[in-house]
């Protein structure tokens, strides 16, 4: 939605004023300043605290200016296992958010185009997330999937988890809150796309003898690829720098942390500011080079 | 016809299935909300009003949603202002470096929350600022700015160009243009995007948690309690929230179904 949304106009509208560019610049100004400010600069300083050392004989969080660039691989050497599970994670969430979202977009989008009411009522359920505190919903999940419950004895009885196994704290349970607190991002999406389906496409496959698998993967597929590529981009820049899915007081445990988790113990709790740093400014790099490559391949440059 | 009576059938039952899951914890929740717990809001302990009518009973809770909604208010207001004014800007005037305003707009939205977080507090950090109110401010107003951007763009987009041109003709002068068609005429936009930005403001935690200082939001607040066990009190305040919110987007809904159909049938 919103990475579609960017591609829409990037070229100028046509019956654009050029020559009153100086109310542009006035309009522009602050806004951009504030990016400036607040988004560029922070940049800045986090590479300049990523290579900072600390202060000889200082307190714990006392540093220093420095060019220190060994911070980095001795946080890639401590933390590959955290870059590891958070990737792991936030692949495994987009792709079950993606088949869990798609079905539901497309009923959305263009099963229920016949009956706005229901079309608008299932749009509304699907968003009713947002309404509630994304915390509290991740708690409630914790306390459904807690050891005692209706759910966890049922998966022992049937032997899916063993007599003296948990739900809480396993990596299935912190993929299983990503995916649950993507489902909006993907569905959102995806169904923007397909609202815009025109329904004599599928009619036409239908009159050329496809199949309706087949018209459903060399038509609606195809057209929807828009919708998809933004939907797996908003569910999985954001889950891969989550921590709260994946800290022991909510889904995870000690065995789950992921990168956002111990970004927020060095920066928080252990003052180790250079540390934090240099993982944040890693696992920005990382997601840019992923989105690059990602949106190269599908074909979809125009979105950004 | 036939062929298709299997697919009929599967997909609405799929999404009624898939609405039930998305509904769960939020049901969840709002029945815990009437829950007569001792201490932890965990085992169900029979049903009360007692939540409800003493809201505030639980510490800091009610001060923690206050602050999360004056941080809303001020930040809301800043994000829109400043996000209306460049929606305007990239819709309206053509000017050099356009894709890079594009590219910078874009970038806040592609970076991980705790990226943007952990940025500014070192920017803070760096400076010796005291975290606080403000310096959340700044950080909701960067989250904000480019979803104001991106909806009130979509909305510049439909403007006809012609009702502004029949204001000139008019010997409109262009600030009355601006004020009397352009700015009404983007109304609706405007406030999708202040709702939304509100919203997001509402619910954000991750960079919250890093630009915090003293000041507690309501998602700070359940974070801190969640170590100890979450009060019922809590799960009373986001079920009204979440009530209020769902009602009013349902009753929009249904106002402006009626007035569709009611168009339908005039036409």
């Amino acid at each position: 939605m919103a990475f579609a949304a960017f591609g829409s106009s990037t070229e100028a509208p046509s019956h654009a004023p050029l020559k009153r560019s100086w109310v542009a610049i006035a309009l522009l100004a602050p806004g951009l300043a504030y990016l400036v400010l607040f988004f560029l600069t922070p940049f800045v300083s986090l590479i300049i605290t990523s290579l900072q050392a600390p202060v000889e004989f200082g307190d714990v969080g006392q540093y220093q200016p420095a060019f220190q660039i060994s911070n980095y691989f001795t946080v890639i050497e401590t933390y590959w296992p955290h870059f590891l599970r958070a990737f792991g994670y936030a692949l495994a969430a987009t792709v079950a958010a993606l088949l869990i979202s798609y079905p539901l977009a497309y009923f959305i989008g263009v099963t229920a185009r016949k009956w706005p009411m229901i079309q608008a009522l299932t749009l509304t359920f699907v968003i009713a997330p947002f309404f509630i505190s994304f915390l509290l919903r991740t708690i409630a999940w914790k306390q459904l999937m807690a050891d005692d419950t209706p759910l966890v004895q049922f998966l022992k009885t049937v032997a899916i988890i063993p007599p003296d196994g948990h739900l809480v704290g396993t990596p299935f349970a912190v993929i299983f809150g990503l995916t649950y607190n993507f489902i909006p991002f993907m569905t959102l999406p995806i169904y923007t796309t397909l609202e815009r389906l025109d329904t004599r496409y599928l009619e036409a496959g239908n009159d050329l003898y496809a199949s309706p698998a087949t018209t459903f993967w060399k038509v609606t597929l195809p057209l929807s690829v828009p919708g998809i590529v933004s939907g797996t981009l908003l569910t999985f820049i954001p889950a891969a720098g989550d921590f709260v899915n994946a800290s022991s007081t909510f889904l995870g445990s000690a065995q789950t942390q992921m990168i956002g988790n111990v970004i927020e113990s060095n920066f928080l709790v252990l003052n180790n500011y250079p540390a934090a740093s240099a993982l944040s400014v890693l696992l920005m790099a990382i997601i840019l080079v992923i989105v690059a490559v990602y949106v190269r391949r599908s074909g979809t440059e125009e979105l950004l | 016809m036939s062929r298709f009576s299997l697919g009929r059938w599967l997909l609405p039952v799929y999404v009624i299935l898939a609405l039930v899951f998305i509904l769960t914890p939020i049901v969840y929740t709002i029945v815990f909300s009437f829950n007569a717990s001792v201490k932890t809001n965990i085992v169900w302990n029979g049903f009360t009003f007692d939540n409800w009518l003493n809201v505030c009973s639980a510490q800091g809770v009610c001060e923690a949603f206050g602050n999360s909604i004056a941080l809303g208010l001020v930040a809301t207001v800043i994000a829109t202002v400043l996000g209306t004014l460049l929606a305007i800007a990239l819709g309206r005037y053509r000017f050099k470096g356009r894709s890079t305003v594009s590219l910078l707009l874009f970038l806040p939205m592609a970076t991980p929350e705790i990226v943007l977080g952990a940025g500014l507090a070192a920017q803070f950090l760096a400076l010796r600022i005291e975290k606080g109110f403000w310096t959340l401010v700044a950080a909701h107003v960067l989250f904000c700015i480019s979803f104001v951007v991106v909806t009130v763009k979509a909305r510049v987009a439909s403007l006809d160009p012609a009702l502004e041109e029949a204001g000139r003709d008019l010997y409109g002068s262009p600030r009355q243009v601006f004020f009397r068609v352009t700015l009404p005429l983007l109304m609706p936009g405007i406030v999708a995007a202040a709702l939304l930005s509100f919203a997001l403001s509402f619910d954000d935690f991750i960079i919250s948690r890093f630009n915090n200082g003293a000041f507690v939001t309501f998602p700070v607040w359940i974070y801190t309690a969640a170590a100890r066990g979450i009060p019922a009190e809590a799960n009373v305040i986001a079920s009204a929230v979440f009530i209020l919110a769902i009602v009013s987007v349902i009753a929009v809904q249904l106002t402006t179904a009626a007035r569709r159909r009611r168009l339908a049938a005039k036409g």
